[in-house]
């Protein structure tokens, strides 16, 4: 059965910088998707939540304050905790390359830096589901 | 401005110099189908006087340094002195700050530009649980006057100039500063500098709000009467159009909102019982530089007619100062590309043209590395040295509003303004700024045009080099500046150690007398430094006036 | 068997994946539904609509806190559109209630329109079954009403919350004609603008011509500031308490469940035919005659229905 995907985008941490995480929303609707949109400071515990209760696919997180090493670290444990293995989770923002291997050994799947066409996002998603589509 | 006869001979001769130019076209076709400016306007081939039939020199430009000041604040700008070169700048630990500080001054760097990190920009302490690994991330941690103390340490306050990027709890920051100018034995009518002081933006495009928009705007009114008495020489709020560039809105929006939230400000304070010409003059305002050099400078010269006419016009303002808008200029974070950081340095270099040809007041230009982290010493010394050898060495800033006169300019500053003209008509309908942020109007428009943005990014309709053209296999940069992870447990120490020695019970007493002045109409400032002064810490008093107001709910417009 | 003990126990993954297998027309949500629907019926179910930007999600998270301080569990279902173009949504309403996401006694849920044939009735009508089942004790389900939606929701809800705002000009007068019939409380939030007050009287005006025994009330909030929200709150529940004590609950769920018995027959029937004539090809097909004027719409309709007889 032919469903669109679910996608939680969130920027967790308190910078309000928006625009990357409004421009991918709005690019994964225009690939057909169905995008839960939560807005500013979130944190793990109210992305973790809305994600179970969405029942998403995937877990999108813009940060830009630097604060990536502590955040998404905890999304991804907080998952593990309520035992929810099925679920994408993945970042994006201002966040150097020599941190993505620890972000992504902390269970983050993929970090898309400054400059990644939303094209590639988008790509990497349907790509990399964890679930049946 | 010109003769009719001659108009019509220059049209004449210009229809005929289209035409043939047009067939020629079919044989060697232009690089493009339409040329579009940074903003996405559409720009012709060629511009005459017959672009700017309407155009009187008396009305629409007149002299610098007098209304409407489209050429300029001063008489003779730059050739009295330059820019103020601004560097923000400011991360960790008060001590790691100042270093910095110590650093830029003794670079040529004019005046001080503090960048707060994120938990206190919205008002929580470091040991907060939101506050966890932001702590000195995005700039400098303040928890109390104690910090502050160290932050300006060894650098006279009636000696600088100081900028503070600090929104919602302006007032407390400001009052801080008063603090450590009485401890300096330096006078709050001795003070000079800024606080950025501009909700409205924040609500729109940079995110750190926390108290809702009425409770906002007494706090900026509060500001605005009690400087006007207390600290005469400070600009109590700096009008920001550059989030809202950044957030990706076009040049001429930047102007068109900005300005709507100027007459919000200005509105708020007349109902407040403030007479116009007692603030205004201290109004300032903070736009962006972006690459499309020309169009940038038209944005500035539209900012400053249309204020003018504003000011004049819609109220009343009679004092000079008034009508005259000053503005900062930072280069445009968002055109920075990860790859290729060197190519940075090459931006800003334009883009700080762009900011002088506009007779911008202060500068301050960013770093190559800024797209991927704070910037190191380094960089910041290349940027530095941008300004001043656009100041020094291009000769931009010997002659007064240089560009003038050039049909393209004139006409492209009325474009802006018309454009933006518009916007601020649209949203006095909606029923004024809040109101049309509140509805996400603002939002949604500059939404619309970063998503325009992106698409012509990803289609390679729009060139970024070294990012969608010109690419190379890059290593990952190194040497970037990493912020010290302990910094948050540091901050944490300190504030135990002042909560152990200050004396509690009045901190206590200063900040109950605050929550009750929350509840009354009476001015805020001086019980904020009561409190200050007491040592309590910027959390607490925030945490109060959270209590008493609430807090602001974001209006999201997709 | 697994999913459905999950979801008596209160687990909320079990109640969240339930819902999306409705949502994708899963036979096996159907199969649990019907073996559960004994257990439903127990939460009041409140519509919430309204033009866009009364703000109705605001208003909805402060019904929700108001309902948690007296320790009743709650369930939000947000609905918004679904772009017909694309297949793709945003749903945005999770950032008004943000604060609730870590509540354990609160269960929200967006869901988009995805433009299917009655479909926001029918999975959002599973939705209130499963969030039943699973134990809240009221459910809001709350969206935008502009033409169907609001009747769609009108026909799953026990009570049906009009929030106006005052201010939208001539936009009230097309909104009101619709939904006079169908608001049982209304709102009229922002009450601290300009024009509440002729809002609220308008609104008064058209409800004189109710000639039914529960007139309307229609109550002043100003969500942002919690105002009026204990008020609207007690009015949704006297709605509720006067169809119980007038045994019009038993008749309107009654009326509810026609409805939904017939949408349900329309859309089986329209999956059969539709799957019999090789899913939609024949259409596709015939569509292309018709357009062609190689044939007319009636003989392509009855070549279809024949294939079935």
């Amino acid at each position: 059965m032919d469903r669109p995907i679910r996608v939680l985008v969130a920027k967790p941490g308190l910078d309000g910088h928006d625009r990357g995480a409004k421009v991918i929303a709005r690019a994964l609707r225009d690939a057909g998707m169905e995008v839960i949109y939560t807005g500013l400071r979130q944190t793990p515990e109210q992305i973790v939540n809305a994600a179970i209760q969405e029942d998403v696919d995937c877990i999108s997180m813009s940060i830009l304050s630097g604060a990536h090493n502590t955040l998404l670290p905890k999304v991804a444990e907080l998952l593990k905790a309520e035992k929810v293995e099925d679920i994408l989770v993945i970042g994006g923002g201002v966040i150097p390359d020599e941190d993505i291997p620890f972000l992504k050994e902390k269970g983050i799947a993929e970090i898309f830096t400054p400059g990644t066409p939303t094209t590639v996002t988008i790509d990497y998603i349907k790509e990399n589901l964890k679930r049946d589509k | 401005m010109f003769e009719k006869d001659k108009l019509d001979k220059i049209k004449e001769n210009f229809n005929a110099f289209d035409s043939k130019t047009v067939e020629g076209l079919q044989k060697r076709p232009e690089r493009k189908e339409v040329f579009e400016t940074g903003s996405g306007a559409v720009v012709n081939r060629l511009y005459t006087p017959v672009d700017i039939e309407d155009f009187d020199y008396e009305t629409d430009l007149g002299l610098p340094g007098s209304f409407p000041y489209t050429r300029g604040v001063q008489p003779n700008m730059y050739r009295g002195r330059f820019w103020t070169m601004r560097m923000y700048a400011g991360f960790a630990t008060a001590e790691e700050s100042n270093k910095r500080y110590k650093f830029l001054i003794e670079q040529g760097s004019m005046g001080l530009s503090v960048a707060f990190d994120l938990p206190t920009q919205i008002g929580y302490d470091s040991d907060h649980a939101l506050s966890e690994g932001e702590v000195g991330k995005v700039g400098v941690a303040i928890d109390s006057l104690a910090d502050m103390e160290i932050l300006f340490d060894g650098i006279p306050l009636d000696k600088v100039s100081t900028s503070m990027t600090i929104n919602a709890p302006a007032s407390v920051l400001l009052a801080m500063y008063i603090a450590v100018g009485e401890k300096q034995g330096v006078s709050a009518d001795k003070l000079r500098g800024t606080i950025q002081n501009d909700i409205l933006k924040e609500y729109i495009a940079r995110g750190t709000y926390i108290f809702p928009t009425e409770a906002s705007m007494r706090l900026i009114t509060n500001i605005f009467e009690y400087c006007s008495k207390e600290v005469p020489l400070w600009n109590t709020i700096s009008i920001s159009g550059y989030h809202i560039r950044e957030a990706g809105s076009t040049a001429a929006q930047e102007v068109g909102f900005t300005l709507s939230d100027g007459i919000a400000y200005v509105d708020a304070a007349i109902k407040a019982g403030l007479d116009v010409d007692t603030f205004a003059p201290r109004l300032s305002f903070f736009f962006n530089a972006h690459n499309d050099i020309l169009e940038e400078v038209a944005k500035y010269r539209a900012a400053r007619r249309l204020w003018a006419r504003i000011m004049k016009e819609r109220f009343g303002a009679k004092k000079a100062k008034s009508m005259a808008l000053k503005f900062h200029t930072q280069t445009g974070g968002s055109t920075l590309t990860a790859q290729q950081p060197e190519n940075n340095i090459v931006r800003v270099a334009i883009q700080t043209l762009a900011a002088v040809l506009g007779g911008t007041q202060s500068l301050h230009t960013n770093s190559k590395d800024e797209a991927l982290a704070l910037p190191t010493e380094d960089s910041v010394r290349v940027a530095l040295r941008t300004q001043q050898i656009v100041a020094h060495e291009s000769g931009a800033a010997d002659t007064v509003d240089p560009l003038a006169g050039s049909y393209y300019i004139e006409a492209k500053t009325k474009a802006i303004e018309e454009e933006a003209m518009e916007y601020i008509k649209k949203i006095d309908e909606i029923g004024g700024a809040p109101r049309a942020i509140d509805n996400g109007y603002i939002q949604q428009e500059i939404m619309d045009a970063a998503y325009n943005y992106q698409k012509d990014i990803e289609s390679g309709k729009r060139v970024i080099v070294g990012m969608n053209k010109f690419q190379i296999e890059e290593e990952a940069p190194k040497g970037l500046l990493r912020v010290d992870p302990s910094v948050g447990e540091l901050q944490k120490a300190k504030i135990q150690a002042l909560k152990g020695k200050r004396d509690n019970a009045l901190v206590t007493e200063k900040l109950e007398a605050l929550r009750a002045a929350c509840q009354t109409e009476v001015n805020l400032m001086p019980l904020i430094l009561d409190a200050v002064r007491a040592y309590g810490t910027l959390g607490e008093i925030c945490g109060v006036m959270r209590e008493v107001f609430g807090e602001y709910q974001q209006s999201v417009q997709l | 068997m697994v999913l459905e003990e999950r979801l008596l126990q209160g687990e909320k993954r079990a109640a969240a994946r339930l819902i999306s297998m409705a949502e994708n027309h899963d036979t096996e949500a159907i199969d649990i539904l019907k073996r559960l629907y004994k257990k439903t019926g127990n939460a009041h179910v409140v519509g919430i609509t309204g033009p866009p930007g009364a703000g109705k999600s605001t208003l909805t998270d402060k019904l929700v806190k108001a309902l948690r301080r007296e320790g009743k569990t709650v369930g939000v279902i947000a609905v918004d559109p679904t772009s017909p173009f694309t297949g793709g949504s945003i749903l945005g309403d999770r950032v008004r209630m943000n604060e609730l996401s870590t509540d354990p006694g609160v269960f929200i849920r967006s869901m988009g329109t995805r433009g299917h044939l009655g479909g926001l009735s029918k999975a959002t009508a599973a939705a209130v079954k499963i969030l039943d089942i699973y134990g809240v004790d009221y459910i809001f389900i709350e969206t935008v009403g502009v033409g169907q939606s609001e009747v769609d929701i009108a026909r799953n809800a026990d009570t049906t919350l009009m929030v106006m705002v005052p201010g939208l000009g001539d936009d009230i007068q097309a909104i009101k004609a619709g939904i006079m019939e169908i608001g049982d409380v209304f709102a009229v939030n922002k009450a601290d603008r300009d024009g509440a007050k002729r809002t609220a009287t308008e609104i008064e005006m058209m409800l004189d011509f109710n000639k039914t025994d529960w007139r309307p009330p229609v109550q002043k909030v100003i969500a942002v500031d919690n105002k009026g929200i204990d008020e609207l709150l007690d009015h949704i529940r006297t709605h509720m308490n006067h169809l119980k004590d007038t045994g019009k609950l038993q008749k309107r769920r009654t009326e509810n469940s026609k409805i939904e018995i017939i949408d349900l027959i329309q859309q089986n029937l329209m999956e059969m035919i539709l799957d019999k004539s090789s899913k939609e090809e024949k259409v596709n097909q015939l569509a292309e005659e018709v357009a062609l004027r190689n044939c007319d719409p009636y003989s392509a309709a009855e070549s279809i229905l024949d294939r079935i007889k």
